[in-house]
């Protein structure tokens, strides 16, 4: 069984790591800003004793005061698992650092994100709609799409 | 002298028998028999049915559909389900379900249809050949059903292509698909080559 981290604990090392990256970290999940994400998300990568080297899962969320993306890491090494998270405030034009470059599943998932959601990856190699068709005018899954 | 000795021996009446009956066999076949060809202008006159064209084209037609392999959602599993040999679908003369639109004249869209693949399945519609006909089976693709207002889902594919048939159900059961076939073949009796 995967054995999930202790989020505070991880968040102590990615706050030595990146000083004022986490916002906040409670028992499931660490909240980290967006502008540091691709560093936070590097160093877990990398870091020998986390390793997070799979991608699970990567979704996002409308809270309508801002929209949530979350990343479900697993190390296979390690066999454990972590929760991270971002946010953006921005409606008209959400934008999120991509990480394709650190893990492959990341591409699909983050097209899916941009064509139901609206949230735009900066650095994707290929950011176009996924699963709606060219020239589909909004993006359904928000939560103030009629 | 003992070469000659046996080349004297006296004629087995058995043998001479069997001699005679070859050699009388013989000239009676001096010439072929005839072929017994006297019955084939009887069968001939028997063959003559009178009918019309209309019925014969029509009969022909209706128990030799060939469906079209088709299926985008659930109900392609009560499809399969119809193929297969518990309801088995060849009772009907459909032998073999199509992979390729250019052999098949029925086309059973079983499943949800999104606008993403309405031009494919309007495209597939347009490659099979005249005369062609379309079930709609399940809720929907009839209407859309439960995704009817939603932004992907076409509402109902009368939208895209015309239908013959409507199967309701969700998904219908394999009975029910047997039944809309039943009723495609009425629908091919009526027709004429007048109209066509």
């Amino acid at each position: 069984m995967t054995v999930a981290l202790k989020c505070e604990q991880v968040a102590k090392k990615i706050v030595k790591a990146s000083p004022g990256a986490v916002i906040a970290a409670d028992s499931t999940a660490i909240v980290v800003k967006s502008e540091s994400l691709y560093q936070v998300a590097e160093f877990l990568k990398n870091t020998p004793a986390l390793g997070f080297d799979y991608l699970a899962n990567l979704t996002a969320v409308d809270y309508l005061d801002y929209f949530e993306v979350v990343y479900n890491l697993v190390s296979l090494q390690h066999n454990h698992s972590l929760v991270l998270k971002t946010r953006c405030r921005d409606r008209d034009k959400p934008a999120v650092p991509s990480v394709v470059s650190l893990w492959r599943s990341a591409d699909f998932q983050e097209r899916e994100i941009y064509d139901l959601m609206g949230i735009v990856f900066d650095g994707h190699p290929n950011l176009k709609r996924l699963l709606l068709w060219e020239g589909f005018v909004g993006h359904p899954l928000r939560r103030d799409y009629l | 002298m003992e070469i000659e000795k046996y080349s004297m021996t006296p004629l087995n009446e058995i043998d001479a028998a069997e001699g005679l009956r070859i050699s009388s066999l013989m000239a009676a076949s001096q010439h072929p028999i005839p072929d017994p060809d006297s019955w084939l202008d009887e069968e001939i006159s028997r063959n003559v049915l009178v009918t019309t064209v209309d019925y014969v084209l029509d009969w022909a037609r209706s128990r030799s559909i060939f469906p079209l392999m088709f299926g985008l959602a659930c109900c392609a599993f009560e499809m399969i389900g119809t193929a297969a040999s518990r309801f088995d679908i060849s009772r009907f003369g459909m032998d073999i379900f199509r992979w390729s639109p250019r052999q098949a004249d029925l086309m059973i869209v079983a499943g949800t249809l999104t606008w993403k693949m309405a031009p494919a399945v309007k495209l597939v519609y347009e490659q099979m050949p005249e005369p062609k006909w379309v079930i709609a089976m399940g809720q929907c693709s009839i209407s859309g059903g439960p995704f009817k207002e939603s932004y992907s889902v076409v509402p109902g594919i009368n939208r895209i292509i015309p239908v013959d048939v409507y199967v309701p159900g969700c998904p219908p059961r394999p009975e029910s698909l047997l039944y809309g076939i039943t009723k495609i073949h009425q629908k091919i009796v009526k027709e004429s080559i007048k109209r066509a």
